[in-house]
């Protein structure tokens, strides 16, 4: 166990007590609900620690780096972010994935642009983006989350 | 969506997931019998990485439900539809970063907000603080890639979100003025 976790799980027991004293029927049902995510978020989990194994077992990191590393440029990085845009995993399981290219040799631009482009755009949802929020808004939304993703990555590559 | 036909069809993705796991799995044996060297490292990566993600995810799973039960949508909805200007941008950060499900969650919530009268701003400001700036995936990526690298993607989102909640408003309100007046002429 390390320090961020034990944090992670103080709060969590800390809330669910404090829940289960002001509405033991509520508090239930969060556990409920919790249990279901975690049931729902599991095959998800293997896939991507499976994909990670893989990726760091095969894949040496002079050729991660070779694409995404900090020799790579401007293109690298986009690529990064374009398939970030377009995958659908859920954000939570984007961090180790993260982890384990950033841990072979990719640089902090693209790792940056992967996850910003991954949790604010929705390529799989946005039919239903434009849907309810109509047209414009939806396409203006993500395409300039695409931007300002890019923008961040690259601040942050200059920074870290 | 009736909420019987949504159990429906989330109960196909979860078989479908479990499917695609399958099919990994199988795939994977297969490359592992033929590269067998690999197979040390493959395996103690996963392991080491499943671990990791098993000891925070389901406290992040706790917190999440806790949350979405105790804060219902409605009174985010409430608060949200009526507060504007600066208050009502950074309350859109606030209640995005609340730890409740995924973005397309959030997408009746944004309807709702619209029809309540909503700013473009804070709506695309709520938007996108939803999707990436919660509260639980902060915790995860705290853990994965450091605090610094955390704190410091968390600072330029906020601020660049913003912006494009604000421009996104005046390109909107821009361009219906410019096909108010092309059509009224």
């Amino acid at each position: 166990m390390n320090t961020t976790a034990i944090i992670i799980n103080g709060i969590a027991v800390a809330a669910l007590i404090l829940a289960f004293i002001k509405d033991k029927d509520k508090a239930v049902q969060s556990l409920k609900m919790a249990l279901k995510s975690f049931i729902k978020i599991l095959p998800m989990v293997f896939i991507i620690i499976i994909a990670i194994g893989l990726l760091l077992g095969f894949v040496p990191p002079d050729q991660i780096s070779r694409f995404v590393g900090e020799q790579s440029g401007a293109g690298g990085v986009l690529l990064v972010g374009m398939v970030g845009a377009l995958m659908h995993i859920p954000a939570l399981l984007s961090f180790p994935l993260a982890a384990s290219i950033l841990e072979s040799g990719a640089s902090v631009t693209a790792v940056a642009a992967f996850i910003t482009t991954l949790t604010m755009i929705g390529m799989i949802t946005l039919p239903l983006e434009i849907k309810i929020l109509g047209k414009k808004m939806a396409l203006l939304r993500n395409g300039i989350s695409f931007v300002i993703a890019i923008v961040i990555a690259f601040i942050m590559g200059m920074i870290l | 969506m009736k909420p019987g036909e949504n159990q429906a069809k989330q109960k196909k993705k979860m078989m479908r997931d479990w499917f695609i796991l399958g099919m990994i799995i199988v795939i994977v044996v297969v490359i592992l019998s033929v590269f067998p060297a690999k197979t040390e490292a493959v395996t103690s990566t996963s392991q080491e990485y499943f671990i990791e993600m098993m000891v925070i995810l389901p406290a992040v799973m706790v917190i999440m439900g806790l949350f979405a039960v105790f804060i219902p949508n409605e009174t985010v909805v409430k608060y949200l539809g009526k507060t504007s200007g600066i208050k009502g941008i950074a309350l859109s950060i606030l209640i995005g970063t609340l730890p409740t499900g995924p973005l397309y969650v959030a997408f009746p919530m944004a309807a709702a907000l619209i029809k309540k009268g909503a700013s473009i701003t804070n709506i695309v400001v709520f938007l996108s603080a939803w999707a990436c700036i919660k509260i639980p995936q902060e915790m995860v990526e705290f853990r994965f890639l450091g605090a610094e690298f955390m704190f410091l993607r968390l600072i330029l989102t906020i601020i660049f979100v913003i912006i494009m909640g604000i421009s996104i408003e005046k390109i909107i309100r821009w361009n219906d003025k410019k096909t108010s007046r092309s059509t009224g002429a």
